[in-house]
């Protein structure tokens, strides 16, 4: 047989195609959007981005132009479609979707487009860490649905050892909680080998149950356990100088700077070291593993612990790095969100990153609105993630290729 | 499968009494973990070394918690009603256990069938032999439409159920908030989300109501319905070829496409199935214990109905006794934080440590040390892949 | 370096799968381990390897008793195991794979995948293995992923190779290439285990042959000395029938008649390439080849399980093409699928069910939308005692069974109806040697009664002994149409690797 044997080439796939198309479709449907919606509203729209500057965009020129290159787009992409550029196209077709919407809800006045970017990426902190927690899990082979609870379990303490010890001894009190909430989800899932979905539910209801409970049980009559002066906004030196971004990226508290370098770690970590490799490995064929002497049940364990510990600091957000306070289920959704935020990012922190961006301009547009006067109820803007995330996951991702064992316990024998 | 087989397999037989004892050993676990937990919040009783006080205050919220439930009629009645949601959304997410899906939207689908029931409530005047099953046939198509949404999205692109059903989840709550706020269905002179009033032909009637001047026996007759909705199950899954078919995709869906059996279609079948039982829920509170809709009229029932399936083992009869012992618990702890001061979140709890108990009896064996059937619950959830 | 298990002893819950075993391996040597499914083979290797703990016996490393608490201390002792099934990971690269566990590292834990790929074009080179580390997995073809496995092993600087099985996934051609490379290890002063149940690549390679049998070792035999039929007599512990008596088959008319299909796969691979051939009523077809050359693909088009691009079906001369599978199935095909527990059957449900499984729909079994369970009860008793089907009861799990039990009940499901066309995939896959017999002279039943019958088996001696024509498949081609009475298997295997025979005369 001859030298480097004859390697099969994969060529595009069914599902590849289906997923282009859809995104040309993506951008004709936005492009309908901006030229019938979108062009509605005659006025000039102010886009405050410094406090001596405000950045004014005509409406309906701006949504008509806009109309017409994303058509345009769109039917390139469904002709030939952009290959590498794919991604990119998509993300700036997005964004300017978006800044579209903008101009549409707030012609006729102004916002602060800034103050709306640093609540995106302010807002978007839980969700980053709960994402990197659910990546770090499931790239292990351990499905964790209890994000949610682990959140919320961090928040309550660190909001009461906050309150008597002050932020930092509440930041370690979350981080325990965290790991203590990781701990249940591995016992049961890696020993006893439980149906992951199931404990991690489970997690989730006992959380939920018991934080309430000690809310109202303990906190009512005792509110000195349960108030706290949040982290304020740190501006880095010099970065913080640059306009825009300098207050979006770089004016922030210490979870959004602890956010991003968790990131930048968990990224490197999973690609460019020994742990990351075997993690890898567990997660997808951990038979393979096993044979070569990696210890899959301890290394599972450990990733979990982990994870509860990331996900402890995101819980401690809601307490230290905004509210100063508890209250019952403060994190609504958010662990799900997470979740969502996971498969929406392939598994990959870079990706969970601008899913979890993404949800967070949601929610900070949502708050913008309702001082705008727009004809849309609060409700849809609020639906709009979820929705979003829905389309993801049915357009673009289907049939997801996570890690391959996610879910099933080891047999080491 | 007939009786004789049944009788002759000695292992189930087996199986089925230690998973009896199992559920028991569970709550009993919880029990003492939930008394653990009661003692060791009440922080005035132990800054001031009362232990014998917090002691006491577990046996009352205990006892309050059994006469809230069984210990008088009202009690028995309340105890109907509450467990008549949890009945039907068991119902729902067990019905989808059988077929391989894990149906998270339970929630959402009680919302939209909640809604469409109550439009039906609202908008017709009788008479009331008429209206009312045909309300709450609307009930159950609106959850059933709901509930084939994601069923759809799984059959025809692949999206793993469990996230799409929590995204729709969320989505069915807001749009139910945005309903309640428009002039079809919100209530007039109100400004709150809260809806217009079923009318009076509409209502289900109530259990007791042959029993004079017993305005706080509030069973209605949803549980009639609950109860139907348990033999339809059983009979769907045991005696129709659908229920059969439903039966072999959840335990092999590869060997079952072998079979010739439609796959996709199934997979639709099931969540609409699921998603109308859980409508019918939405049509029994909207229906009979309310007579209106308020913004979160289901809660967060869908959790509670994976539990219940997951306690009964997807069985007709196993989750029709999970649902009541969680009506029960529900009721009951109404009564336990009004006696005590024991919030009725410790429910939330003892239910959590209840599944989490029932989920790994391994851990009941080794703590209370009998012999039991490795895992009894297996694995429902496949991987997103699949 | 010797290697000696002793007295090894393993059980698992209602079974003993290893009975006092004693071995002796010195590097230098080919030692042959033969057994048949279920003898314990794997378990004692995965014993000797320390993925499973023995309950009794001891292992010795020149003497001295040894304790593996996991794989980490065999391979530190200089133990190394190609499984069966290979144990890499798809999507990761092949340095990826060959350096997992033994990563070279650099600053602050990060990996040095430089180092890793030159690591593995050194051990690459040196036994001639021409691997390229950037390539993924997952798409080499399955004899370079062995050889990925042999890297692995060496890389580790094993004195001791076990090889499970090595040869089922391999062309002719590509196995007289492992045995050059076992050649090679040996003259490089390892030592070699090669588990296998094919008794002609054990004669023809080993220096020892130790037969293993329900556990324990019946004997140990001289290659030079010992003949199959002695061997399969040990594996057994009976004589066996290695060659199936058949009549001359007498074929009648065309039933199924396939005209240039092909198959295209989900990723634009083309699987099943133009294929035309027909098989006759009272004939058995059989399909050769090794596995990934399109046999699976072809076979669920036949069935309806995959969608044929372009061509057609046909049987009894009505066009199939777009048939469901269960209109295929009504119209008489049969289908005995590759891998029994997750296509053939649906282990939760009863042995009843089962039987019923791919005809519950028909009017004997179901009116309208309920079910007639008394109906297909009694069908299920009449066809377990028809087919001998050892079951306690009807209405026991299927998955409480034997394979070839389970095997049974799908043979009886599916051949028990009135057939024009019966297909086996693999049909002694994973089979004992008894049950094999059995499943042969049913299929030869078959087509005595005048039923079409097409074999597709990677099992070259099975599908030569039970065809009347033999057809070879080759990157989704049938390059070749034999006679399998005068074609040598030696010539049938140049085809199943993509080549003919030199000479003119097929001899």
């Amino acid at each position: 047989m001859s030298a480097v044997d004859t390697v099969v080439v994969p060529l595009i796939s069914a599902e590849q195609k289906k997923r282009s198309r859809n995104v040309g479709l993506t951008f004709v449907f936005l492009g309908i959007v901006s030229g019938v919606f979108l062009a509605g509203r005659p006025g000039d729209a102010g886009f405050k981005l410094l406090d001596s500057f405000t950045f004014v965009i005509p409406s309906q020129p701006f949504a008509r132009a806009l109309a017409v290159v994303l058509i345009a787009l769109g039917a390139a992409q469904l002709v030939k479609g952009f290959g590498d550029w794919t991604n990119v196209v998509l993300g700036i077709a997005t964004a300017s979707f978006v800044i579209g919407f903008l101009a549409w809800a707030a012609s006729g006045g102004s916002f602060s487009f800034t103050g709306m970017l640093q609540d995106t990426v302010t807002r978007s902190v839980p969700i980053i860490l709960g994402a990197i927690a659910g990546i770090l899990c499931e790239r292990s082979g351990v499905i964790n649905i209890a994000i949610e609870g682990q959140l919320l379990g961090a928040a309550f303490a660190g909001a009461v050892v906050g309150s008597i010890l002050g932020p930092w001894m509440g930041i370690l009190a979350a981080m325990a909680m965290g790991v203590a909430l990781s701990a249940i989800l591995a016992v049961f899932a890696i020993k006893y080998r439980v149906d992951q979905v199931i404990v991690g539910f489970a997690i989730n209801f006992f959380a939920l149950g018991l934080t309430s409970f000690l809310a109202s049980r303990v906190l009512t009559t005792h509110p000195e356990y349960n108030i706290l002066t949040p982290f304020k906004p740190i501006a880095l030196p010099l970065l913080s100088d640059i306009p825009v971004l300098g207050v979006a990226l770089f004016t922030q508290t210490l979870f959004v700077y602890f956010a991003f370098i968790a990131v930048g770690i968990a990224t490197w970590s999973l690609y460019h070291t020994k742990w990351g490799l075997r993690t890898r490995a567990i997660g997808e064929y951990p038979k393979a593993a096993g044979t070569l002497g990696v210890d899959v049940i301890k290394l599972r364990y450990r990733n979990v612990l982990i994870a509860g510990a990331v996900a402890g600091v995101g819980g401690a957000w809601w307490p230290i790095g905004i509210v100063g306070r508890f209250d019952q289920n403060i994190t609504n959704g958010r662990g799900f969100i997470a979740l969502a935020a996971v498969i929406f990012g392939r598994w990959k922190p870079l990706g969970a990153l601008s899913a979890a961006l993404v949800f967070g301009l949601a929610e900070a547009m949502q708050l913008k609105m309702s001082n705008l006067n727009t004809g849309i109820p609060s409700e849809f803007l609020l639906m709009a993630p979820y929705l979003v995330t829905l389309i993801v996951v049915a357009g673009f991702v289907g049939r997801s290729r996570g890690p391959k064992a996610a879910g099933q316990p080891y047999d080491a024998q | 499968m007939n009786i004789v087989g049944k009788s002759r397999n000695l292992a189930a037989r087996i199986a089925r009494t230690s998973s009896f004892r199992l559920t028991i050993l569970a709550v009993l676990s919880a029990m003492v973990v939930g008394a653990f937990i009661i003692i060791l919040s009440d922080v005035d009783k132990l800054k001031s070394g009362d232990i014998v006080g917090a002691i006491q205050t577990v046996g009352s919220a205990y006892w309050a918690l059994v006469i809230g439930s069984v210990g008088s009629l009202r009690a028995i009645s309340a105890t109907i009603n509450s467990a008549t949601p949890l009945i039907l959304c068991g119902v729902s997410v067990a019905i989808a256990f059988k077929a391989g899906l894990f149906n998270i939207g339970a929630t959402g689908q009680m919302l939209a069938g909640g809604m469409t029931s109550l439009w039906v409530g609202f908008s017709m005047n009788g008479p009331g032999i008429i209206q009312v099953p045909l309300a709450i046939l609307a009930g159950a198509i609106g959850g059933a439409v709901f509930g084939a949404i994601p069923g759809i999205l799984k059959a025809r692109t692949g999206a793993h159920e469990v996230i799409t059903t929590i995204m729709l989840n969320n989505m069915a709550a807001f749009m139910v908030l945005w309903l309640l706020k428009t002039n079809l269905f919100q209530r007039a002179e109100r400004t709150d989300p809260i809806s217009k009033v079923v009318t009076a032909s509409g209502h289900l009637p109530r259990l007791f109501g042959f029993i004079s001047d017993r305005p706080d026996l509030i069973a209605h007759a949803g549980f009639v319905v609950a109860i139907l909705a348990v033999i339809i199950y059983w009979w769907f899954l045991q005696r129709t070829t659908a229920g059969f078919e439903f039966r072999s995709l959840g335990l092999n869906a590869d060997a079952s496409q072998y079979a010739g059996m439609h796959i996709k279609r199934l997979t639709v079948m099931a969540m609409m199935f699921a998603g109308a039982f859980a409508g019918l829920a939405g049509a029994a509170e909207v229906l009979g214990t309310y007579g209106y809709a308020s913004q979160n009229f289901a809660g967060n029932i869908g959790f509670d109905a994976i539990a219940i399936a997951l306690l009964g083992r997807s069985t007709p009869l196993g989750t029709l006794f999970a649902a009541l012992l969680f009506g029960a618990l529900q009721a009951g702890g109404r009564q336990m934080q009004a006696n005590t001061d024991v919030p009725i979140d410790l429910i939330v709890v003892l239910r959590a440590l209840i599944v989490m108990f029932i989920a790994a009896p391994l851990l009941i064996k080794a703590i209370w040390r009998i012999k039991v059937a490795p895992s009894s619950t297996g694995q429902t959830f496949r991987g997103w892949g699949s | 370096m010797q290697l000696e298990l002793r007295g090894i002893t393993k059980r698992f819950p209602g079974v003993v799968a290893n009975d006092n075993v004693n071995l002796t391996l010195n590097t230098g040597e080919v030692l042959s381990l033969i057994g048949e499914n279920g003898a314990g083979k794997s378990t004692l290797m995965n014993v000797l390897y320390g993925m499973y703990k023995a309950d009794e016996g001891q292992i010795l490393v020149d003497d001295s008793p040894v304790v593996f608490t996991s794989p980490a201390d065999a391979i530190d002792a200089g133990i190394g195991m190609v499984h069966q099934h290979f144990m890499l990971v798809p999507v990761f690269t092949v340095a990826e794979n060959v350096v997992l566990g033994v990563e070279p590292t650099g600053r602050l834990g990060s990996l040095d995948i430089d180092k890793a790929r030159e690591m593995v074009r050194e051990v690459s080179d040196r036994y001639n293995l021409n691997l390229d580390p950037d390539a993924i997995v997952e798409d080499l073809p399955v004899g370079v992923q062995q050889r990925v496995e042999i890297v692995k092993v060496l890389l580790r600087d094993a004195k001791v190779v076990v090889f499970d099985e090595p040869t089922a996934v391999l062309t002719p051609k590509e196995i007289i290439e492992f045995f050059e490379i076992v050649k090679t290890l040996i003259a490089a002063g390892r030592g070699v285990v090669f588990i296998t149940h094919k008794l002609k690549e054990a004669l023809n390679i080993a220096d020892r042959i130790a037969v293993l049998r329900r556990g324990q070792v019946v004997g140990e035999v001289d290659p030079k000395l010992a003949t199959e039929s002695q061997i399969a007599e040990m594996m057994v512990g009976r004589p066996v029938q290695l060659v199936v008596d058949k009549k001359p088959h007498a074929p009648g008319d065309v039933v199924l008649e396939v005209k240039n299909m092909s198959v295209v796969d989900a990723e634009g691979r083309t699987m099943v390439d133009s294929v035309s051939f027909s098989v006759r009523a009272g004939e058995v077809v059989g399909i050769a080849g090794v596995q990934g050359n399109g046999q699976t693909e072809l076979v669920e088009a036949l069935t309806g399980l995959r969608h044929s691009t372009r061509g057609q079906i046909l049987l009894d001369r009505k066009d199939i093409t777009s048939a469901t599978p269960r209109e295929r199935h009504s119209s008489g095909i049969a289908h005995i699928p590759e891998d029994r527990q997750r296509q053939g059957l649906v282990g939760g449900l009863s042995v009843a069910e089962n039987l019923v499984l791919t005809r519950y729909h028909d009017d004997e079994f179901s009116h309208g939308v309920v079910m007639d369970w008394p109906a297909a009860h009694k069908a299920a008793e009449i066809l377990i005692s028809e087919y001998d089907i050892r079951t306690p009861s009807a209405d026991i799990a299927v998955s409480t069974l034997s394979g070839g039990n389970q095997q049974k009940v799908i043979v009886a499901r599916e051949l028990s109806r009135t057939l024009r066309l019966s297909i086996a995939s693999q049909p002694t896959r994973g089979v004992d040697v008894g049950s094999i017999e059995y499943i042969h002279s049913r299929i030869i039943k078959e087509r005595d009664a005048g039923t079409a019958v097409l074999i597709v088996s990677t099992e070259l001696e099975e599908v030569m002994s039970l065809s009347d024509r033999l057809l070879v498949m080759f990157r989704g081609k049938i390059v070749a149409e034999l006679d399998p009475k005068v074609t040598s298997a030696m010539d049938i295997g140049l085809y199943m690797a993509g080549s003919r025979p030199s000479a003119s005369v097929n001899a």
